[in-house]
């Protein structure tokens, strides 16, 4: 019968005892030499990090990013749909009342008086930005930095959301990067 | 009285030259064990396809300095229970017997200015090249005080396998030797290198010799295949466990010292010392200094050659367990060498007659 095989790259082993030439190692040797030789013209595998960064796939889920608009308002209504979305159960907020007074700040009436994001319990799913309705919420291409305690990872409102796009130009432009929230209409 | 006068004179310019000689080759061999270190590390990653230091300065050029700034601010720890002499003692005897061996090889042709004659050799002696041989085994000491004022057993052990290594291998190196003593009829440096320069380099008349004192070279610097004595990881990095800060440096500086050394010894003895190949560069009409200064140049190539040899050997063989390695000294090369050496005898002896 014929032995059928996954490849044919299998080889037996050779357990002859070695011949006295075999057994002074050095035409072993020599070619373990020229392999190791070949190596050292090969293209180096090492990205030097500070300098160069490795680029992020297209669909790389970093940490996520509390939107305003055009105007500089938190488009944030407290809905509460990303918590609820999310597997992790990473989101808490608590919902306030607009004020009179306060429509440059808040888009709408209701707004998120606090929003925490435990990083330490996020998967980084994404499931909370395709759950927002008000395009509030995204997953940016930076990731949570190292911290000395659990406290530092749970990330406040202040934290996530963006700079002010009209008084902090070039911040926000900054944390836009290339991942922007499709707009809505 | 006054008729022997003559021999208390000392010859102040003599001594002055000597004294600058030395000096340059010592500061010259910490200079290229400092970047042997270096090329160690950097030819390793090139080897495994990565970059190598180069955060130190443009490529990483200072980071022998930031290691040695390293070991010298490193606490230093003599442990409570050990010979406190010898423990002192074992890392320095290293260092002096790494350095004295520099002391025969002639490091370039002489400098000839009319009447004025300069070698470039602190000390062309008749007895040369057993000087090293003689050098190299009290080496051992070094690393056996080292090991035993440890005061520790895994120390202990690793000197005692250090030695051991280091006593088989330098038999077969002996006997590769011999060889080419029947072939030149000198022991002097420089008549070996005068042979070599008349009648072609002695890798072209014992390739068989060269292989086997370039492995016993292998093992007497404790270099990978034959590094035993200080396996890092898995045999309690060796002779030199207890030791820390410089006292530490010492010992892996002294190494550095020993692989150049040995690379010009094999340089000098089998390739021709600081002869160019298949020209007669003593016909050009240069200028004397220049002449010198070109033929240490070509020296020095050689020896950065070796160097590098030696380094790709290291990353390239894994290292030999210790009953193989006892195999191969005395029952491949020991063989091997006394065959050869007979050969050799018996051509030397047909043809010369």
């Amino acid at each position: 019968m014929e032995t059928i095989r996954l490849t044919n790259r299998a080889k037996a082993v050779d357990r002859r005892p070695m011949t006295f030439l075999e057994s002074l190692y050095l035409w072993s040797i020599a070619k373990g030499m020229f392999t190791t030789l070949k190596h050292l013209f090969r293209k180096k595998a090492t990205i030097e990090y500070p300098e160069e960064k490795r680029p992020f796939s297209p669909v790389f889920r970093g940490l996520h990013v509390l939107n305003r608009d055009a105007e500089g308002r938190e488009n944030c209504t407290a809905c509460g749909l990303c918590a609820v979305a999310c597997p992790a159960e990473a989101i808490t907020m608590e919902a306030a009342e607009r004020l009179p007074g306060e429509a440059h700040l808040y888009r709408e009436e209701k707004y998120a008086a606090k929003y925490e994001i435990n990083m330490l319990r996020c998967i980084f799913c994404g499931l909370c930005e395709e759950a927002c309705p008000k395009d509030a919420i995204y997953l940016s291409q930076t990731f949570a930095p190292a911290n000395y305690g659990r406290k530092g990872f749970i990330y406040k409102k202040e934290e996530l959301l963006i700079p002010h796009p009209i008084h902090q130009r070039e911040a926000y432009e900054q944390a836009l990067g290339d991942r922007k929230p499709a707009t809505k209409a | 009285m006054s008729l022997y006068m003559h021999l208390l004179a000392i010859d102040i310019w003599f001594i002055l030259e000597k004294v600058f000689l030395i000096g340059v080759i010592i500061g010259l061999s910490f200079f290229i064990a400092m970047y042997t270190t270096y090329a160690e590390r950097k030819v390793a990653a090139w080897l495994q396809d990565r970059r190598g230091p180069n955060r130190a300065g443009p490529f990483g050029i200072l980071q022998p300095l930031a290691d040695g700034g390293k070991l010298f601010f490193k606490e230093e720890i003599i442990p409570m229970t050990s010979n406190r002499f010898l423990f002192i003692l074992g890392p320095a005897l290293a260092m002096v017997t790494a350095l004295i061996t520099s002391t025969v090889i002639p490091w370039g042709a002489s400098y000839v200015d009319g009447t004025t004659r300069i070698a470039l050799q602190v000390a062309d002696v008749d007895m040369g090249i057993l000087i090293v041989f003689g050098i190299v085994s009290v080496g051992v000491y070094g690393i056996m005080i080292g090991g035993w004022s440890s005061n520790n057993k895994f120390s202990l052990l690793a000197a005692i396998r250090g030695a051991s290594q280091m006593v088989s291998y330098e038999l077969p190196m002996g006997l590769s030797l011999i060889a080419i003593l029947l072939m030149t009829g000198s022991l002097k440096m420089s008549e070996i290198v005068a042979h070599q320069i008349q009648h072609g380099w002695h890798i072209l008349y014992q390739p068989l010799g060269f292989i086997i004192f370039f492995v016993c070279a292998l093992a007497e610097c404790n270099r990978t295949p034959f590094d035993l004595p200080e396996a890092e990881n898995e045999l309690n990095f060796g002779y030199h466990q207890e030791y820390s800060s410089m006292k530490l440096g010492f010992y892996l500086f002294a190494e550095y010292i020993n692989m150049f050394i040995s690379s010009a010894v094999m340089a000098t003895l089998f390739f021709g010392g600081y002869d160019i190949p298949f020209v007669d560069e003593s016909a050009w009409g240069l200028s004397p200094l220049l002449f010198s200064l070109m033929s240490f140049a070509v020296l020095m190539a050689k020896v950065l050659f070796f160097l590098f040899v030696f380094i790709w050997i290291r990353w390239t063989i894994p290292r030999f367990r210790y009953d193989q390695l006892m195999n191969l000294g005395w029952k491949k090369l020991i063989p091997l060498s006394l065959v050869n050496m007979l050969i050799t005898a018996a051509l030397t002896l047909w043809l010369n007659k």
